[in-house]
């Protein structure tokens, strides 16, 4: 891990984190787990569906505060966050969405932010007049838009055809790395983490801990294609190693 | 449009073929009711009881829907708050309008205070069950999305909430005009001395059908526009969003 002294972004520890089944019974998620941010840094956690990464998110970003444990977030952290589903205001124009989401943003700012994310020729429409990939595009630039310190991002790219995918990817990536936001992305695509990550996080086993934890030494667009292979070949290994 | 006006056409023509076969006062033809209407317009008693009864019906219908926006939010929030109202309110529900406007005439004295205050607990119920609806079916996603962006509450009550509950208040105020006006006319037959309910008491004491349907009319006329002006562009601009049906 990071050494002692550097600048840590978050903290978070869960010693238990269980669900109540339908059946009565008890499904325990999350124990005696831990995760360090690196301030300024994309991590990536990867794993499975299953293995409580959305819960462990909910859990980071405040929605989720049933569990035992606790987060230790530098005070006034603004937290970004893009939902699995972009959850925009279907009342509400592209720019009210970006607007309200934050209100002390200059106009050019935001427009200047949807121009990076390919959704500068929307600002007017509202979200259903949208495709997903822009609406996506508008939940991206809505939760840069608040210039936030986290950035958290569940699953921002799925369903979205690859090429599109990538672009909108890579134009987060940028942006991020601008800005020095420290970010967490929750995907289960191998390529899309070896692809922006800084760090990798492998999550596995159950109750979910982190099984593998991958310094990406070439990151982004130093990345060739034969460490990108040589990573995936890694946490190929890992993730068969430790998968149930 | 055209349509809606020809039926209207349509049914001014029954009328006036009816009353020629019945040939009684108890049923005159429409010229007749129009003539009624300009003698009670000259002498301005129209407008008087029509703005009076009005006034009653914008107060009623402005406490009952607030007071039922409020509780219905409430109580489609929080199951605590719920079953604690809902039996109240199933007791508001099954009350007659008449107990209520008798109980308050009683209690408050033939006052306007009473009337309104009658009419408005009527109205009250409907409201509540309706926006309470709305206040289950919030989109919790969106809830979240404003939590995690630290949206202040007028924000949230503003821009997330209130659209989400437009639709049901469209409702509510469509379901809730209507009764409001009738059971205004209920409370004034029974307790007040002027307005359109006075009047049809008063021509219902003389079988003068002429002059109820003189005052009847135009106030059906008056809840029409108000539905047509008012409701219907108000709910259209609330769902301009909505992607229009092909």
């Amino acid at each position: 891990m990071s050494p002692v002294g550097d600048p840590k972004q978050l903290e978070v520890f869960v010693r238990r984190k269980a669900f109540h089944a339908a059946n009565g019974g008890q499904r325990e998620v999350l124990r005696d787990f831990s995760l360090t941010l690196e301030a300024g840094k994309i991590h990536a956690l990867v794993g499975p569906s299953g293995y409580g990464k959305t819960t462990l998110l909910r859990i980071i970003i405040g929605l989720d505060r049933d569990f035992e444990g606790w987060v230790r977030l530098p005070p006034e952290t603004k937290i970004g966050v893009v939902f699995q589903e972009p959850r925009l205001l279907p009342w509400r124009s592209v720019l009210d969405n970006l607007k309200l989401a934050a209100p002390l943003a200059a106009v050019e700012d935001l427009t200047k932010l949807a121009d990076d994310l390919g959704i500068g020729d929307h600002l007017h429409n509202f979200p259903g007049e949208l495709s997903l990939g822009q609406a996506r595009g508008v939940a991206l630039a809505r939760a840069l838009a608040i210039a936030p310190n986290l950035l958290v991002l569940d699953e921002p790219f799925v369903s979205l055809d690859e090429a599109l995918a990538r672009r909108l990817a890579s134009e987060v990536a940028m942006l991020v790395e601008r800005r020095l936001v420290t970010t967490l992305l929750v995907t289960h695509d191998i390529d899309e983490a070896i692809r922006l990550a800084d760090h990798i996080l492998l999550l596995g086993r159950r109750p979910a801990e982190i099984v593998g934890n991958i310094d990406v030494t070439l990151p982004r667009r130093a990345m060739t294609a034969d460490y990108a292979a040589k990573t995936k070949a890694q946490i190929g290994a890992i993730l068969a190693e430790t998968s149930v | 449009m055209l349509l809606r006006l020809l039926s209207l056409l349509l049914l001014i023509a029954l009328w006036q073929a009816a009353s020629m076969v019945a040939a009684s006062r108890l049923l005159p033809p429409p010229l007749a009711v129009l003539a009624v209407i300009g003698r009670e317009a000259h002498s301005h008693a129209l407008y008087f009881n029509l703005a009076t009864t009005l006034a009653r019906v914008a107060v009623a219908f402005t406490l009952a829907m607030l007071l039922g926006t409020i509780f219905g939010i409430w109580m489609g929030r929080s199951a605590t708050f719920n079953r604690l109202g809902d039996p109240w309110l199933v007791i508001l529900l099954n009350l007659p309008a008449l107990v209520i406007i008798v109980l308050a005439y009683v209690w408050l004295g033939l006052t306007d205070v009473a009337a309104v205050l009658a009419v408005a607990l009527n109205k009250f119920p409907n409201t509540v069950v309706t926006i309470r609806e709305g206040a289950r079916a919030l989109d919790p996603g969106l809830e979240e999305m404003a939590t995690v962006f630290a949206m202040p509450w007028q924000t949230r009550f503003k821009h997330v909430m209130l659209p989400q509950l437009a639709p049901y208040i469209a409702a509510a105020t469509r379901a809730g005009l209507s009764l409001v006006w009738k059971i205004v006319l209920v409370v004034e037959l029974m307790g007040r001395s002027n307005g359109v309910g006075f009047e049809i008491g008063s021509a219902f004491q003389l079988f003068d059908v002429a002059l109820l349907l003189a005052y009847a009319l135009p106030f059906v006329g008056i809840m029409l526009a108000i539905e047509t002006f008012l409701v219907q562009p108000f709910e259209r601009h609330v769902s301009r969003w909505r992607p229009k049906a092909a």
